[in-house]
């Protein structure tokens, strides 16, 4: 809880670089974090485009292949090399520069100091350093695309040996697999300080009147995410660093003795690929978390919001944050059922990996609760944030097949897996952005975004990505392996075609519609129509204060809190809503 | 409010897909196959009805409680419900991994059978090979020295070891139905995976590792094989096939093969 001392109000600094470059504002950095984002997302769903064309149309000439990747695609004509590149930066690009950076450090930098009436992050000086520590891991991540051999192609998973012995193992695994390890090691270096800056805010600088249990249950999941952020990043960062040292000294970490690769005999010995896998899915299940409660956070304020009710159960929801964080840190040997692991081991990871959905499904139920008897208000932030819940629902419930070993042994490395995290921790968790960014828009600019451009775009999106996602799972069925350039050698996905053609077509529509977005976003930024302080009707402190907020947030203030965060509907009271800092 | 309606168009449509089995399962071949599609069928009714009925109520609250002027109910919550769709839900999910435990436990736990056929299984980018012990049913020593997929030696079979003279190598794998097979896979280079979708079976083979897996199969035909775990830029070629013949078939061929050794 933060002393009541009273601090002189804050200053902007005057100089265009101190304010919106090296600027140490949260919300500066917050914006920053958001269009490092918005950048991200538009390149990754480009490389994901380009590589649903090539699997409908292998053979297709294109110059402008031959322009951008003179090696890549000689002739216009994509080689699976390529195709494997574009795979490995899509998947990377996505996880770690949009969805661990837009909910949590854009969003949660913005808005986490304003609804705990903070006047800034706890360290605003590290909170500078993590935005352009990650703006320089962004740098290095593309530079690799650039690098002669190419781009990486051994996955966002980046499995040893695949990714340990250079380029004998494939193009792209020279330096741009390097470049890759150290663009991780870097975001890990900067993810840990956001997470720490994230913690101690929370728990230091709370307004008098906060306790942990009045607080909106966005900062509850920026608070878990961040502690996950603190221990997963921890170790994928030394993980990076073993693998790099496999890579350019020699050591054997995940190497083992007898590799003949390429017709070479190699000198490595006593090292383990299967260690490489243990760090990163150690790391790579509560990053799915780290992808998702943030969302989780943004749903669960704007269905409460909207449909003018308290949230239904907010202890439990708040201890199904809890929980799911910390059981997110028991589950990840899910991922590794076909790896060889001991299968005795599979029992304990199924079983903990069952019980993680048990406070999904309470999130699902008490969101439903919420909704109950409400006054529903369609806006475009409440149509993204029940589109969330819907796919929330879709994106999860597949992992009740995938969490059992026994299914896993036909479903491990098929589409279904990733219909299932696409579903989830991919467009769920970016509906939870959009939600974020139709919700929050008006207070960070003082004006809207067009609603009627809003909901063409939701319904698009909405539709399409069903359409992009849901038959993944009957390739699944099928059989279909992920991780294919083309399926031009196997009979049996001859006749899944048409469903590949299928879901490239929405995926091209579906881009084409997320222009409408940007050109929203720009647009309102410039002509959007004038908003007033509270638009929505909130409840919680960043709607107390005038749109854009000053640069110290209160004005020097002290804001009290006297209420919880979702008090809605009130029997007797003069409207229908009750502001946290309302008098008592 | 035609959000509501937009969420049932889309979960009726996805169900019909799923209810119309337009893209499935090949048959399976094996009663571990059989018992998979079951524990799958079973995981498929319930995880289906909670997504039905989660779905059609989402958009049920949708149509039902916008905002039509009135005054919204204030409730923080029932506990009663809490409770049960918590434990509802914690006795399903948990109910079906132990109901499929049994499956996974004959895949992993049980040994092969003292009868079964030994085949060892190389896999390298991008291409498979198997051994079969010969008739003297030992395999030979091998040296990563004297591998040579030209010269038809993908193991590096060890000239020297009289053992691995009546070793016999293929390119695809052939199996006898109704016997239990034992295979004993490695890697020389990075991370493959063998899967046999009709098999229901599928396995990472590590570098380094020795991995053993047993299956039986039952019904005579030819299965594709695709390598499942990405190895490369070769991955969607690396390909081969499972054979399962009868008997005397399969007897035929081993003998045709020792012939030429």
């Amino acid at each position: 809880m933060s002393s009541p001392v009273v601090h002189p109000a804050h200053h902007a600094p005057t100089g265009f670089i101190r304010r919106y470059i090296f600027s140490l504002d949260h919300k500066v950095i917050g914006i920053q974090y958001y269009f490092l984002a918005v950048f991200s997302v538009f390149l990754g769903m480009a490389l994901s485009v380009l590589m649903r064309f090539h699997m409908v149309y292998p053979d297709a000439k294109v110059s402008l292949f031959e322009k951008l990747w003179p090696t890549g695609a000689p002739g216009g004509i994509m080689t699976p090399e390529l195709y494997l590149s574009l795979m490995t930066m899509h998947g990377t690009i996505m996880v770690f520069f949009v969805l661990t950076t837009a909910p949590q450090s854009g969003f949660g930098n913005y808005f986490l100091p304003i609804q705990i009436g903070a006047e800034d992050m706890a360290f605003p000086v590290l909170n500078m350093l993590s935005f352009w520590t990650t703006f320089l891991a962004l740098i290095v991540m593309v530079a690799a695309f650039f690098v002669p051999g190419g781009a990486p192609l051994a996955g966002w998973t980046a499995y040893p040996p695949l990714s340990a012995v250079g380029p004998l193992s494939g193009p792209g695994e020279g330096l741009g697999q390097t470049l890759w390890i150290i663009s991780i090691a870097i975001f890990c270096g900067a993810s840990l300080m956001g997470a720490i800056n994230f913690i101690a805010t929370t728990i230091d600088l709370r307004a008098r009147g906060l306790s942990m249990m009045r607080m909106p249950l966005t900062c509850w999941s920026w608070f878990v995410t961040a502690i996950l952020g603190l221990l997963g990043f921890a170790v994928l960062l030394a993980a990076g660093v073993l693998l790099l040292l496999d890579r350019l000294a020699g050591t054997s970490f995940f190497l083992p003795a007898g590799l003949l690769v390429s017709d070479q005999i190699l000198n490595h010995k006593g090292g383990s690929p299967l260690l490489w896998q243990h760090l990163f899915w150690f790391f790579g299940h509560p990053e799915v978390y780290i992808a998702i409660l943030p969302g989780m956070g943004v749903a669960s304020q704007l269905l409460a919001t909207f449909s003018r009710k308290p949230i239904f159960g907010y202890r439990a929801m708040v201890y199904a944050i809890l929980s799911i964080g910390f059981l997110g840190f028991f589950v990840w040997g899910h991922h590794m059922f076909m790896s060889g692991m001991n299968p005795y081991s599979a029992f304990a990871f199924s079983i903990l990996t069952m019980s993680i959905g048990v406070p999904s499904a309470i999130k699902t139920f008490n969101w439903i609760g919420t909704l109950w008897g409400g006054r529903i208000q369609f806006t475009t932030a409440m149509l993204f944030a029940l589109g969330f819940v819907s796919l929330f629902v879709t994106g999860g419930i597949s992992g009740i097949f995938l969490g059992q070993p026994a299914l896993d042994l036909y479903f491990h490395d098929t589409y279904f897996v990733v219909g299932h995290f696409h579903m989830i921790m991919g467009v769920a968790a970016i509906f939870g952005m959009f939600a974020g960014t139709f919700y929050w828009f008006p207070k960070v600019t003082g004006k809207f975004m067009n609603e009627t451009l809003g909901k063409i775009h939701f319904y698009l999106t909405f539709i399409g990505v069903y359409c992009i996602f849901t038959p993944m799972h009957f390739l699944g069925i099928a059989g279909n392996p992920r991780r294919y350039a083309d399926f031009t050698n196997f009979d049996f996905m001859g006749k899944l075609m048409p469903v590949h053609t299928f879901m490239t077509h929405s995926a091209i529509f579906t881009m084409v519609v997320q222009f409408i977005f940007l050109f929203n976003l720009f647009w309102s930024i410039k002509k959007g129509k004038p908003a007033p302080i509270n638009p929505w009707n909130a409840t919680t402190l960043e709607w107390t204060i005038p749109s854009p907020p000053p640069f110290d947030n209160f004005a020097g203030k002290h804001p009290v809190v006297n209420h919880g965060p979702y008090e809605y509907s009130v029997p007797g009271a003069a409207k229908d809503y009750i502001m946290q800092s309302d008098p008592a | 409010m035609l959000l509501g309606p937009v969420v049932w168009v889309l979960t009726l449509a996805i169900c019909y897909v799923f209810l119309g089995h337009y893209w499935w399962f090949p048959p399976p071949i094996s009663q571990h196959g059989q018992a998979y599609d079951q524990q799958f069928t079973a995981t498929l009714w319930v995880t289906g009805i909670i997504f039905f009925c989660a779905q059609m109520s989402l958009g049920w609250v949708i149509v039902k409680f916008r905002d039509r002027g009135g005054i919204a109910r204030y409730s923080h919550g029932n506990n009663v419900l809490e409770v049960v769709w918590t434990s509802a839900t914690a006795v399903l999910f948990i109910g079906l991994v132990l109901a499929g435990t049994r499956i996974w436990a004959a895949v992993h736990f049980e040994e092969a059978p003292a009868n079964a056929l030994k085949i060892e299984v190389m896999s390298k980018q991008f291409a498979w090979a198997f051994r079969y012990p010969g008739p003297d049913g030992k395999f030979g020593r091998t040296d990563l020295k004297q591998v040579n997929d030209q010269g038809g030696n993908p193991f590096g079979i060890d000239d020297k070891d009289p053992a691995g003279k009546d070793d016999i190598t293929s390119a695809s794998i052939k199996v006898p139905a109704g016997r239990p097979i034992q295979l004993i896979m490695r890697s020389r280079d990075v991370i493959h995976n063998f899967f046999v979708r009709e098999l229901r079976l599928k396995q990472d083979i590590v570098p380094g590792m020795e991995i053993p897996f047993h299956f039986q199969a039952d019904q005579v035909g030819t299965y594709e094989v695709p390598c499942s775990e990405l190895c490369g830029l070769g991955h969607h070629q690396m390909r081969t096939t499972l054979e399962v013949m009868a008997p005397a078939d399969f007897e035929k061929w081993l003998q045709e093969q020792a012939a030429q050794k």
